[in-house]
């Protein structure tokens, strides 16, 4: 059950975020990373962030999916 | 094809050149459905064997709880809440895919969330989420059994079957002599929660590599190339491939939640049968949130299809074609087993994705 | 209508959802239920459109579908103009002009007048795009709760011009595979609407009539061998039927394929393929090589062809059909039928 997807942190609001992932906005919880903050790149998974991801790592690894989706 | 993947099975091919046969094994859904998806096999050199594992959460469920949980969906009380990948999963008469279509109240969700709001809008109703999957979703769930124990949504209830993936590991491994197991890919996201420490006993004590690995072509194929060079090199370890995501200490906080809300104990894992300390089971302070007590469910012993092998192609000893029922009595529309009905079994994969031979 | 399966059970003692979808139980369905009492050599062929070929020595297309789409306004469009531009896309697929519809509706008790006008204001704006009309209709009411909303039944008629002959069985070798634009829309769209659905996304359904973009390409040149909306099941289910029916191989590319970043991220949450989601407004073309440029440049002349693009092309003939889709790592893999409707998962 891994299927996750990286996304940016828009909005906090409380415990849960606002997070854009090319494009796609969903509203998810933060409870297992109370820490981030807006601007950081978390991995998600069934409506949660499981994991604050680096932030150079996260560009990489976004730039190479929105290649993939060229 | 892209010049760095040319150049990634380039230096695989070389890396291998004078190994003898190596058999990797996976044990993540979603590793399963990557390597079918993008043809890994095609491109990896005669002597690497990939091997599906246990990795499909779905598939290790046993009978006697999909017959618990068409149990739950059969009283026009009770909300059931599921991902996707269950509805479908046979169990000895019915599915919760048939049992909807009877005019059940089943309800596909993307997350747990989902039916945790659902239950704070319906406090009449009462709403079964059918939790499942490994350390990547127990901490979502202990998450929520924490705020419903604390906002006393006491009409929340989770049908729980989750499972840990190291004592599987160690299960497999100690059962090496059937499969021959070299390494071991693991699992990015379960490892993303746990950390790669729970893994090291797998170079450790059992001297063989293991790479924990990201999704993409490009991260199964440099996390391979990893575990041919610690073989090579005779240096097993546990490496980390997926470093963007995964620490050694893993997300601190989430195996907090686990530890707060779950008791591990043995459990039974389809097709296998008992792993040791392998299942996460409410504590006792949240037992009333445990559909199985507060419904008064039963665990049934419930004997496998004949001639399914879905407990030797969990167990990496078959593979799906090796299967008498495999693409003749057990296709995706007509399951027999488990690992053809769930969308990242093995036997799924293999006929969705491994028929083509170059 | 849908490719058969060849099967002869039909086990299942209630109809499920996926006997809808338009993938391996919608086929037996057809084959054991519908076939087996009122089969016959025109139906049996299970096109698009049906193609009665001795009415005084003109070629006459028909067609008919009906619309339960839910909910029944989505982003991009609703059921109105839906329904319109189904049967157009079902006509021109055989090559056909349309020249009249006929429309059924079944309204349940209590929907909304002002619903109600908005669809058919939509439909209507479709007609006149198009210069078809809608010649005869019927209209049932049933009381509140025995339906939902809104159900539209249209069929269509439309003329064949002389030397117009665009069918699966014409597919050669060689073709190349035309699709006019990028993939997966409407059914995410539509997806998205439904209530319990929490993602925000910019997804609108591709749903639109395109009876002139058929027409352009068909002017462009007479080496248009075959077409095909891809409605529910997506490409992939399509490609799989018309390599099955021309008995070719069919090659695609994954980095050819248009699939917007949206989608395709959408797609990665829910764990959905996007080869296998409905679209609403594409047309997938099998063409002579010797004209493909032709026909691309015919193509994007029109409004709803300015994303045409090449996808893939037949590479042999073979007594099976199959699809063989390229990854965009090299390496290849054999398309396989939709079983049934995909579930979001998250596994």
């Amino acid at each position: 059950m891994c299927v996750a997807v990286p996304a940016k942190v828009i909005k906090i609001n409380g415990n849960n975020a606002e997070i854009n992932s090319m494009g796609v906005i969903i509203n998810i919880d933060i409870s297992l990373v109370p820490d981030v903050a807006p601007g950081d790149f978390v991995i998600v998974h069934a409506g949660f962030a499981i994991q604050i991801i680096d932030n150079e790592e996260a560009q990489k690894t976004l730039e190479m999916f929105k290649n993939y989706a060229e | 094809m892209q010049n760095n993947i040319i150049a990634l099975i380039e230096e695989i091919k070389r890396t291998a050149n004078g190994l003898s046969q190596i058999n990797i094994m996976e044990v993540c859904g979603t590793h399963t459905m990557a390597i079918g998806k993008n043809g890994l096999r095609q491109v990896l050199p005669q002597n690497i064997n990939l091997i599906s594992g246990p990795g499909c959460p779905v598939c290790v469920t046993s009978i006697s709880d999909i017959d618990n949980i068409i149990e739950l969906a059969e009283n026009p009380c009770n909300y059931i809440f599921s991902f996707g990948d269950m509805l479908k999963i046979p169990g000895s008469k019915s599915s919760l895919y048939k049992k909807r279509s009877e005019g059940a109240n089943i309800k596909v969700c993307y997350s747990p969330a989902d039916a945790f709001d659902f239950a704070v809008k319906n406090p009449q109703k009462k709403i079964i989420f059918i939790a499942i999957g490994f350390e990547t979703t127990a901490p979502l769930t202990a998450a929520l059994i924490e705020k419903a124990y604390e906002t006393k949504t006491n009409n929340f209830f989770i049908y729980n079957t989750h499972k840990i993936v190291p004592p599987a590991i160690e299960f497999l491994l100690n059962s090496s002599n059937k499969n021959n197991i070299s390494a071991f890919l693991c699992p990015g996201h379960v490892c993303a929660v746990t950390g790669s420490r729970p893994f090291d006993f797998i170079s450790k004590i059992y001297g063989k590599p293991a790479v924990i690995s990201g999704f993409s072509a490009e991260d199964i194929l440099k996390s391979i190339l990893m575990i041919l060079k610690q073989i090579k090199n005779n240096k097993p370890e546990v490496e980390i491939q997926y470093d963007w995501v995964v620490k050694e200490n893993g997300n601190p906080i989430a195996i907090q939640y686990m530890d707060n809300i779950f008791d591990i104990n043995d459990a039974i894992w389809r097709g296998i049968g008992n792993i040791k300390k392998s299942g996460l089971v409410l504590k006792n302070k949240f037992r009333n949130f445990d559909a199985k007590v507060s419904f008064a469910l039963k665990d049934v012993l419930v004997p496998e299809p004949r001639l399914c092998s879905c407990g030797e192609i969990l167990l990496g000893v078959k593979k799906p074609f090796e299967c008498r029922l495999f693409g003749k009595s057990c296709k995706p529309d007509n399951p027999v087993g488990p690992c053809m009905v769930s969308s990242e079994g093995t036997c799924s994969a293999y006929f969705k994705y491994e028929k083509y031979k170059t | 209508m849908t490719s058969s399966a060849k099967n002869n059970n039909f086990s299942d003692k209630n109809i499920l959802l996926s006997h809808g979808d338009g993938g391996i139980k919608t086929g037996e369905l057809i084959n054991n239920l519908i076939i087996k009492y009122f089969g016959n050599k025109i139906l049996n062929r299970l096109e698009d459109s049906a193609i009665i070929n001795d009415f005084h020595n003109e070629k006459i297309a028909y067609t008919t579908d009906s619309f339960v789409v839910k909910p029944v306004f989505f982003p991009g469009g609703n059921i109105g103009k839906l329904c319109i531009c189904g049967t157009i896309n079902d006509l021109a697929a055989a090559g056909a002009t349309p020249m009249a519809l006929s429309m059924g509706l079944i309204i349940e008790e209590g929907f909304e007048v002002k619903y109600l006008e908005k669809i058919l204001e939509s439909a209507g704006e479709v007609l006149k795009e198009t210069k078809t009309a809608i010649i005869t209709g019927d209209t049932k009411v049933v009381e509140k709760n025995g339906m939902d909303k809104i159900f539209i039944n249209t069929s269509g008629i439309g003329y064949i011009r002389r030397n117009t002959d665009i069918t699966p069985l014409n597919i050669k070798p060689g073709d190349k595979i035309i699709i006019n634009g990028s993939i997966a829309e409407h059914g995410l769209a539509v997806l998205s609407s439904r209530p319990e659905f929490n993602f925000k996304t910019n997804i609108i359904s591709d749903c639109a009539p395109l009876s002139s973009l058929v027409n352009e390409m068909i002017g462009s040149s007479d080496k248009v061998h075959a077409l095909r909306d891809a409605t529910r099941g997506g490409i992939a289910t399509i490609l799989i039927e018309m390599s099955e029916k021309s008995k070719t191989r069919i090659a695609i590319y994954e980095d050819r394929i248009p699939v917007k970043k949206e989608v395709r991220t959408l797609c990665e949450f829910l764990g959905l393929d996007p080869l296998y989601i409905a679209n609403e407004g594409k047309m997938v073309a099998f063409v002579d090589p010797a004209d493909t440029n032709k026909v691309l440049d015919a193509m994007k002349k029109n409004k709803y062809g300015k994303d045409s693009c090449i996808i893939g092309e037949v590479t042999e003939n073979s007594t099976e059909g199959a699809v063989f889709y390229n990854t965009k790592i090299g390496t290849k893999r054999i398309l396989d039928k939709l079983y049934s409707e995909q579930l979001p998962r998250i596994c």
